[in-house]
């Protein structure tokens, strides 16, 4: 299976008055052409700022101060901004939870999909006309040739994440990141979106990282799944093997807390506490605080191994979802 | 039977955008401009019995939130009436006014936006109490205690103000503001929406606690069907301003009878579904400005007749006694 991309030992330190806030501390994983990883974490796991980072998104007071990620074999960390340029909205899309982070307000829509076609191709403005309409009827558009000459406002919430989706799909990309695109929407237009998107990665190959923290959708989407925690990757492994069995106390907990049919009326599984302070983590294990597994051991900080099939950051792997109550 | 604890009946709310003064003269000038009237929500009735929990669920723009509001007396009922043990609420006066108007209490979705940020704490919990004579000047301090303990926040915390809180622990503060009147019956808009998965779950298991130690009524409002399915005894679908779709939680997830119902459930999300092909149904909710003829749902509906474009259909028992606002749930029993 050709690898698209490969993060290996990235941390992205942000270098504030107040400290050093590790957002992203040692991640690693990767993605196959044509798969759908699901990264998933709260508010403040630093899934976000990993998809920036392989954009080249950070900002001072951030940088990426240590690792590597390879782009089709290509290494992009720290790249400088010409190369980086090449790539973004080219070979690497990105589609933000925000669809007003995509589209500027006061162009037009054909104006945006032609221009994000013209900064890497050299084709006339008609057939990049034609592509940006193909590619709005592509995720569902009605009427495409008039939609592309509305303004973003005059589109609804959905409507603008789908052209978000279509812009990001232009350039064919080999690599597409997701940040919690579905999250602001309704379920029936959540729906539609997480169809079009499985649609398109099957159509053209594209990998896709669908940033959420929200573990259903990524269960029926994704192929692979990281759970992060703190700015580390926990628990990494196939989607089943991950939602089905859990071993990491975290993922369990999440796991639990979600509702399900068969536990209507009885109290959930509640995570105690809340996600460290990044400026104060706790010694050892960041997740050590919240968890019922811990042991003595876990005032050392836990490497990641390879256990039961999958990439795992515990000393204490749960035998079962149900071991913790 | 006894009277419901709340009762709304045929509740209309209405939103008028009037034209303003270049409106006014444009429209003298003969340009397109008139007033426009939004039905946010359009002849809904609901009941409520003492420690019921009725969860309300729908999308975005669908009217849950305003009606949400009039239930908990923010927004006024254009038309319509509500009704509390039995009283219709608007002929009320005086201190029985004020026991209904208490009673029912409200939890906003936005932990940040709801609370007032230049407060200490202990003044947003325990300034209402006070001011109805709840408790006095020299028990506030000790009450406000009681308070935050039940919603498990550290009391040794109250000199602070909102802003120095967590968002799971500022929607705990919203739930002591409104615990603090000592409410029947609380409107929970979305209350969970804003926090974190884990946190969710921490603030769920709080409603059931408190609904189980204090015999609290709620009528949940969320899109999440998920937290519906486990927190609610019945659950009413609404669609464009209309509840569609009316029946004990069992009933509507095990059995969907509305055409809606059934798109909704299918489309959300589950943990023990994979790689799983999403067939969503098409379009949006359409604009509540200029809602479609007959069956507001007709234009996004599989099974939509030449009637569904025509007649409106009404709430009321169908097939098997099920409550659906759907011409073909009628049909097989007229």
């Amino acid at each position: 299976m050709t690898k698209v991309l490969e993060v290996s030992g990235l941390k992205t330190h942000f270098f504030t008055h107040a400290g050093v806030v590790k957002a992203v501390d040692g991640v690693d994983f990767s993605v196959s052409k044509g798969k759908v990883m699901g990264l998933v974490g709260e508010s403040g796991s630093g899934k976000s700022i990993t998809g920036f980072s392989i954009l080249g998104l950070i900002d001072p007071p951030g940088r990426i101060v240590e690792g590597s990620i390879r782009f089709n074999g290509e290494e992009i960390a720290n790249a400088p901004e010409d190369s980086l340029k090449r790539l973004r909205g080219n070979r690497i899309s990105m589609i933000f939870q925000d669809p007003m982070m995509t589209l500027n307000p006061v162009l037009r829509v054909d104006t945006q999909m032609i221009e994000a076609i013209l900064a890497h191709e050299k084709i006339s403005r008609q057939v990049a006309w034609e592509r940006s309409r193909d590619a709005l009827g592509l995720v569902g558009i009605p009427s495409p040739e008039e939609r592309l000459q509305a303004y973003p406002h005059q589109l609804s919430g959905g409507m603008r994440q789908r052209v978000a989706i279509a812009t990001a799909f232009l350039t064919k990309p080999d690599l597409i990141i997701a940040d919690e695109p579905t999250t602001a929407l309704d379920v029936t237009i959540q729906a539609q979106i997480i169809h079009e998107a499985q649609k398109l990665t099957r159509q053209t190959g594209t990998a896709l990282i669908w940033i959420t923290h929200d573990l259903a959708v990524v269960a029926g989407l994704a192929d692979r799944i990281s759970v992060m925690y703190a700015g580390r990757i926990v628990e990494q492994g196939d989607i089943d093997d991950v939602i089905d069995r859990p071993r990491h106390p975290y993922t369990v907990g999440l796991l639990g807390s979600v509702p399900t049919a068969n536990r209507r009326g009885q109290r959930l599984f509640q995570i105690e506490g809340m996600t460290p302070n990044m400026l104060a983590m706790p010694r050892g294990c960041a997740f050590g605080p919240r968890c019922r597994a811990r042991t003595e051991a876990c005032a050392a900080q836990p490497p990641i191994a390879d256990v039961d099939g999958r990439r795992l950051r515990c000393f204490n792997p749960q035998r079962n979802a149900e071991a913790v109550p | 039977m006894t009277a419901p604890l709340v009762e709304i009946r045929e509740v209309s709310k209405r939103f008028t955008k009037r034209l303003d003064v270049a409106g006014k003269i444009a429209q003298r000038l003969g340009a397109n401009v008139r007033e426009e009237t939004v039905h946010a929500v359009d002849q809904v009735s609901l009941a409520i019995q003492p420690g019921e929990v009725l969860g309300l669920v729908g999308e975005s723009g669908c009217g849950k939130s305003t009606l949400g509001r009039v239930v908990a007396g923010i927004h006024a009922a254009s038309d319509g009436h509500l009704f509390y043990q039995g009283k219709d609420v608007a002929t009320l006066k005086g201190a029985e006014k004020r026991a209904a108007t208490l009673a029912i209490q409200m939890i906003f979705q936005d932990p940040f936006a709801s609370l007032n940020p230049r407060m200490r704490v202990e003044e947003i919990i325990g300034e209402a109490p006070r001011m109805h004579g709840i408790v006095s000047k020299a028990e506030q301090s000790d009450y406000v205690d009681d308070v935050m303990r039940k919603v498990g926040l550290d009391p040794s915390l109250k000199r602070r103000y909102a802003h120095q809180f967590s968002g799971g622990q500022r929607q705990r503060i919203g739930i002591a503001r409104a615990l603090a009147v000592k409410p029947k019956f609380l409107v929970c808009d979305e209350a969970i929406a804003a926090l974190d998965v884990s946190i969710q779950a921490q603030v769920i298991n709080l409603f059931m606690d408190l609904r189980e130690e204090l015999g609290l009524a709620y009528l949940f409002i969320s899109h999440d069907l998920s937290v519906v399915e486990h927190i609610a005894d019945r659950v009413a679908i609404m669609y464009l301003g209309r509840i569609v779709e009316s029946a004990t939680t069992e009933e509507i997830f095990s059995d969907p009878r509305h055409p809606y119902t059934k798109a909704l459930l299918a489309e959300a999300p589950r943990l023990d579904q994979r790689h799983r092909a999403f067939e969503p149904i098409e379009g949006e909710i359409p604009s509540p400005l200029d809602p479609p003829p007959g069956c507001t749902f007709h234009p996004r509906c599989p099974a939509a007749t030449a009637d569904c474009r025509k007649t409106v259909p009404v709430l009321k028992a169908g097939r098997g006694g099920r409550e659906t606002a759907c011409l073909l749930e009628h049909l097989e029993t007229a």
